[in-house]
């Protein structure tokens, strides 16, 4: 029987521009690098049992992503540093534990993520206000993304602005199957372009 | 020029403008990035494709370790980025910049482009000039790196001899490091004569120095010239015939070598097993062990079986290790042992049983390209693979017996009926066979053949696993390359080519068989640029000057653009293509040699009009020429590393019916 582990990592540096799927095969890779077994699944073609909580878009940081690795081997008390030494330095572990095996997808336990996102352009802070108080005020905030209206309004849980020590926003936004907020689409609606940010993910919200 | 903190600073504000920014910013496991300011020799090592294409050759991985293990060297790496980042860079001021420490490509002191097929050659261009280094080797200066270049293409320099200051002809190993120890010395001499002028001289621009960077530029093209296997273009002068064919090629001075023979090693080194592993979805997600170096089949249409001779092997045990050490260093998913011919590496069933055993239950997936038609071959994939997947292939090439006769690749259709029914019955569902076109002198009859043996073959499989099973066939066509027998033919004309592909597609109409034929225009530029001269150099830079850049690329095509270049400059492309050549002519390449000689290609050339075949040459030696050219290489490396048959003396001659020259 295999022993499901929880890592949580922050994903940094030049792994900011890796993406999801490449995610995947980074823990698999670094799992066959540091001498750990993972589970594979049944079937034609077997993969490595890893799930990952919430995708993060492409060029966020992260202090808080969390992987669930299935493995074959007995506890290993050196599991965390072993691991750590074959990953690539954007990938750091913050902490390791066993949860229980059968227990549900990881990807449906989250709620809610917290990003902080630092304004690199000078900004007018009692404009950036108004526009943000607009928005919490809001009763639907009609958004398009690929070609689909929805409501944004809904799914930002909190948005708040701060001057000090370097002007960032903080928002908590519902990751929801199907109702997943994305920062980028709350600064469009405060008028702020991406690439005048750095944006990290701050917290995952689990059940 | 920015500095790498610049850069990186730069990058952050608009890599997520472009697409799959993570082929921008490196940070791979396995990447060396060693103390810049305390390295004296500085290597960038490019590969012109984008990295998710580059990142897969191993050619580029050898010399970045080749380099690397030197205490006095670093290699860092860039590939070309993608139109859309090429477009940011250029708007953005971002020079092309090393993966490892984002140090601007001109701050190196060598640039080494990797070229092993012609396709990349505007990507080149455009990234010396992305780098800000000037794209003409007579531009350049001691305060721009040395542009160097390798690789299969290069085994005909000339079409890109404006661009390159210095070419390897043939095996990169060892002739890097002499190419360092020269670039050192220069330009430490250099930096002496500097640091004891500037009490006197108080400006760079002085016209003295202007003397000093000069004459060491100069010093240093002669010194290159000397190190066997290397080819500095700018040292030869070119005189052309009337008929636009060449008159003569020779060097201006006198330490350029008349003929520059390619360097090889002797024994094969060690090889690389810590491999950079990306962090995106490239083109090759594995690790590679190359098994043997060369082949011994002597398929005259293959330029890589003429030019990487001899056949060298690696131990089994040494193979079994690197792919351990390999796997072990990357945790790669898929294993690839590495061959022109698998089937005809010595201990292929010692290995193939070793690699088996080792691997199995570990999720590794292991392949083994390039396989004789022979049930043989069955037996060898299943052993390294306990499943099915992915299918089996095979590469006929040509179809009727006249066909395999020309070009040397005999195999009769029953051994490939009986092959192909033998792979369908142990349970393989998908077969897939490669296949030529545009073979000289073939017939529509020929091309008809094809068709007959892929429809046999469907019909025995059905008859053995039913239903179920898919034939994939693959037909490409064949351009002629230079070093090879038929570096005198013709290239097939689109027009038969087009009648050739017409009857492929009418005749295979079945559902199970999936055709897939390579579009005639993709064609035409690789065979234009394979055999030109030096006049190529301005088609291209005109070319490229126009737009056209990854012309490896589909969905890339500038046609326009380069029939434009070629009647800029006076030059009709058909000449490189639909021209059969002159028995005495002189080829743009004949000054380059592979150490095959060229009577011996001829020959060999002659043969094939005559439909005669030639046997492995590991059982009877033709004299291709690379044992009197190596006699002493040889003689100072015993050992069966090299699978040429002894040849006892030279008074009695190998071959009974071949003139020996």
């Amino acid at each position: 029987m295999s022993r499901r582990i929880r890592i949580t990592f922050a994903k940094t540096g030049p792994l900011r521009y890796i993406g999801h799927l490449d995610l995947h095969k980074l823990w698999e890779r670094a799992s066959r690098r540091a001498g750990v077994s993972l589970a594979y699944s049944q079937g034609f073609h077997p993969q490595p049992k890893i799930q990952l909580a919430s995708a993060l878009p492409l060029g966020f940081s992260s202090r808080c992503e969390v992987a669930d690795l299935w493995v074959e081997d007995e506890p290993n008390p050196n599991l965390q540093n072993e691991l750590q030494t074959a990953l690539p330095s954007g990938i750091v572990i913050q902490n390791m534990l066993e949860v229980e095996e059968r227990g549900p997808a990881l990807q449906t336990q989250v709620v809610a993520s917290e990003f902080e996102v630092t304004l690199l352009e000078e900004v007018d802070a009692e404009a950036l206000t108004r526009r943000l108080s607009a928005v919490l005020e809001a009763a639907t905030l009609p958004r398009e993304r690929r070609g689909k209206t929805y409501d944004l309004r809904p799914l930002i849980e909190s948005l708040a602005f701060s001057a000090s020590p370097a002007p960032s926003l903080h928002m908590r936004l519902t990751a929801r199957e199907g109702a997943t907020g994305r920062p980028e689409e709350v600064l469009a609606e405060l008028g702020i372009a991406i690439e005048d940010t750095r944006i990290e993910r701050t917290e995952l919200i689990f059940i | 020029m920015l500095i790498p903190t610049q850069i990186e600073q730069k990058l952050d504000r608009v890599l997520l403008k472009v697409s799959k920014p993570g082929r921008y910013v490196g940070g791979e496991v396995n990447v060396t990035v060693k103390d810049w300011d305390k390295t004296p020799m500085r290597v960038a090592l490019a590969f012109p494709d984008v990295y998710d294409i580059g990142i897969s050759n191993v050619g580029l991985q050898i010399l970045y370790d080749q380099v690397n293990d030197r205490p006095d060297a670093l290699a860092e790496r860039a590939y070309a980025p993608w139109v859309d980042m090429e477009a940011v860079m250029r708007e953005e001021g971002i020079p092309l910049y090393s993966l490892e420490s984002f140090h601007p490509v001109r701050d190196f002191d060598i640039l080494g482009f990797t070229l092993p097929y012609e396709t990349l050659f505007t990507n080149a261009l455009n990234m010396l000039d992305l780098a800000g280094i000037p794209v003409r080797t007579v531009e350049r200066t001691m305060e721009h790196p040395l542009v160097i270049a390798g690789g299969h293409s290069t085994m005909n320099p000339e079409p890109m001899h404006a661009f390159i200051d210095a070419f390897v002809i043939g095996e990169g190993e060892e002739v890097i490091h002499d190419i360092i120890d020269a670039v050192k010395k220069i330009k430490m001499s250099l930096r002496t004569r500097r640091e004891v002028g500037s009490e006197a001289i108080s400006s760079l621009e002085d016209a003295d120095c202007f003397a000093t960077n000069r004459a060491a530029r100069n010093d240093l093209l002669l010194a290159l010239a000397q190190i066997p296997g290397v080819y500095v273009p700018s040292l030869y002068r070119v005189e052309y015939l009337d008929d636009g064919t060449i008159a003569e090629v020779s060097p201006l001075v006198a330490e350029a070598p008349k003929k520059v023979i390619k360097r090889l090693v002797a024994k094969l080194p060690p090889p690389p097993t810590k491999f950079i592993v990306p962090n995106i979805e490239a083109v090759h997600n594995r690790v590679s062990v190359e098994i043997m170096r060369g082949c011994t089949r002597g398929c005259r249409f293959c330029q890589a079986g003429m030019i990487v001779r001899p056949v060298r092997e690696r131990p089994v045990a040494e193979v079994v290790a690197a792919a351990e050490a390999a796997v072990k260093a990357t945790g790669a998913e898929e294993l690839a042992l590495l061959s022109l011919s698998s089937s005809d590496y010595t201990n292929i069933l010692e290995l193939v049983t070793a690699v088996g055993e080792k691997f199995s239950g570990q999720h590794l997936s292991v392949s083994l390209p390039s396989l004789r038609i022979e049930s043989v071959s069955i037996d060898l994939m299943e052993k390294i693979k306990s499943r099915r997947t992915g299918g089996f292939t095979l590469a006929p090439e040509a179809a009727s017996e006249r066909m395999r006769r020309i070009i040397n690749k005999f195999i009769p259709d029953e051994d490939i009926i009986n092959t192909a029914r033998e792979i369908y019955a142990r349970g393989w569902v998908t077969l897939k066979l490669y296949f030529m076109i545009g073979h000289p002198s073939e017939t529509l009859e020929d091309v008809q053949a094809i068709a007959d043996l892929c429809k046999r073959v469907l019909h025995e499989g059905r008859k053995v696993a039913g239903n179920r099973i898919k034939l994939n066939v693959g037909v490409s066509t064949f351009i002629p390359k230079p070093q090879t027998p038929f570096q005198w033919v013709a290239c097939d004309t689109p027009e038969k080519i087009r009648a050739k592909q017409v009857l492929l597609r009418q005749e295979m109409r079945d559902k199970n068989i999936k055709l897939t034929l390579t579009s005639i225009e993709d064609s035409l530029l690789e065979a234009w640029l394979t055999r030109g001269d030096r006049r190529m150099a301005e088609v291209i830079y005109s070319a490229w000057k126009s737009g056209a850049k990854f012309d490896a690329w589909n969905d890339q095509h500038h046609f326009d653009a380069w029939y434009a270049a070629f009647n800029e400059h006076g030059l009709d492309p058909d000449f490189y293509t639909y021209r059969q050549r002159r028995t005495d002519e002189i080829f743009p390449w004949d000054h380059i040699s592979a150490a095959v000689r060229k009577e011996f290609l001829f020959q060999d050339f002659r043969q094939s009009l005559e439909g005669q075949i030639r046997i492995d040459c590991r059982q009877h030696c033709f004299a291709c020429g690379i044992l009197p050219t190596f006699t002493s290489v040889r003689r100072e490396n015993p050992g069966d590393h090299w699978k040429c048959p002894e040849v006892k003396s030279p008074a009695r001659k190998p071959v009974e019916a071949l003139p020996v020259l």
